[in-house]
């Protein structure tokens, strides 16, 4: 078991000399393969901050985001913007499924990005939209269906291809609370059957009981964790 | 936790030993709440006195153990269980709230500390709850319920906690802001302010 995301030492500072704010100080997270780690914290405790830093979406002030082994920090933009397609996958609590096309054409999106041939990019599209159950939807707009089928097709378009990466930032905000479950259910899934790390923020202790740690953030700092630490020879590996 | 009334309950349909009472109360909440055999045959006792079940005519088993049935007397008290409201009296002590009561009154002590402490604590067992509900999600539907029942009272003891970390940030705040203003404009109306 290695470390897929390897956070060290984070911080994020925005805004300029006269009025800075600390989003993040000092933050260290690690991910294994396989595990399911949720974010807990009040509104503007650095949660969205850390988990757009995780996946390349902002960068950090200082500090080392490793996905995979690479410190994103060492790769030009156009190499992260092709590991993020690649490699890491968001869901977001609006979905951001795009109207005018077809479930199956929202989850071939990212693989088309990346150059890969419309015939393959719908085979795997196709296979996601199988593993998170609604092969049936595949051509239906997001228009025609429920919160929780929308929140389905944004996890299939998550994982689909070789994801290691699920970042998922309030994934059951919108949806009632059964719904949240099975969605949760299907997060928790993908990380024990196919060794993603997943990353999940949310405000809701509910669901962050899913994980296997949480950990929690005030003013930027990581101030606590329940559930096991990883063991020590995994921390000697990777160290 | 009302013994007399789940073993009422399990006496509702057909007359039954205690042994069974006992198998058949554990199986209904995956032994949350494990009985003795003895408090059944005392709890079976006590309903006997009142009236609420009888030892049947059916008779006894091979080792002379009763067979006990349900009342008329007992479906009434049955009855009125399930359709009154289990109310939310106080807990005669409740050891977490006097914990954070006392954490503020006494100087030095880190109540933000004490709070992120039993929020993980809290939260582990939260974990390990929604573990047995995914392990269980295709059992019993009776110990789900239960299950969910330890998940949602978890839920409001962390929710509560929140509450009451952001209740001592607001309240902090204020606190310095009226010690500032104080010290600004009433430098020698000390009592006033720690009166407040």
């Amino acid at each position: 078991m290695s470390m897929i995301l390897d956070i060290r030492n984070l911080s994020r500072v925005h805004g300029t000399s006269g009025q800075k704010v600390h989003a993040l100080r000092g933050v260290d997270l690690a991910v294994a393969s396989g595990e399911l780690v949720a974010v807990m914290g009040p509104s503007g405790s650095g949660k969205s901050t850390l988990l757009t830093c995780a996946g390349g979406l902002d960068r950090p002030t200082s500090g080392e985001v490793l996905v995979d082994g690479n410190d994103l920090a060492t790769l030009n933009a156009k190499a992260v913007a092709a590991l993020r397609r690649r490699r890491i996958g968001y869901v977001f609590q609006d979905f951001n499924l795009i109207p005018a096309l077809t479930a199956v054409e929202n989850v071939m999106l990212p693989l088309e990005l990346d150059c890969t041939r419309a015939r393959t990019a719908r085979k795997y599209a196709e296979a996601a939209l199988a593993e998170v159950a609604i092969p049936e939807l595949a051509d239906r707009f997001p228009d025609h269906m429920s919160g929780g089928q929308r929140q389905r097709v944004a996890i299939a378009r998550a994982i689909v291809g070789d994801r290691r990466i699920l970042l998922a930032d309030e994934p059951t905000g919108a949806l009632d609370s059964d719904t949240g479950e099975a969605v949760l259910q299907l997060l928790r899934d993908r990380c024990d059957q196919h060794g993603i790390a997943g990353v999940l923020v949310t405000h809701d202790a509910r669901h962050a009981a899913w994980a296997d740690r949480v950990v929690y953030l005030r003013d930027g700092v990581l101030v606590g964790q329940s559930g096991p630490l990883p063991e020590v020879d995994i921390l000697l590996e990777t160290r | 936790m009302s013994i007399k009334h789940g073993l009422l309950a399990l006496l509702r349909t057909e007359p039954k030993y205690g042994y069974q009472l006992r198998g058949e109360f554990e199986a209904a909440t995956n032994s949350t709440w494990p009985l003795n055999i003895g408090q059944v045959y005392t709890t079976l006792t006590r309903l006997e006195r009142d009236g609420l079940v009888q030892a049947s005519q059916a008779g006894k088993d091979d080792d002379g153990r009763s067979l006990y049935e349900i009342t008329e007397a007992g479906r009434t008290e049955l009855a009125k269980w399930f359709e009154t409201p289990v109310t939310r009296e106080s807990r005669p002590r409740d050891e977490l709230a006097i914990k954070l009561a006392l954490a503020l009154a006494v100087p030095g002590i880190d109540v933000s500390a004490v709070l992120q402490r039993q929020r993980a604590s809290t939260m582990e067992s939260m974990q390990e709850l929604t573990r047995l509900k995914r392990i269980g999600r295709d059992g019993e539907i009776s110990w789900l319920l239960v299950l969910e029942s330890m998940i949602f009272s978890a839920e409001a003891e962390i929710r509560w906690l929140d509450h009451c970390e952001a209740m001592l940030s607001r309240h902090r705040r204020s606190a310095k802001t009226s010690t500032a203003s104080k010290d600004q404009h009433q430098p020698e109306d000390h009592k006033a302010g720690a009166n407040q």
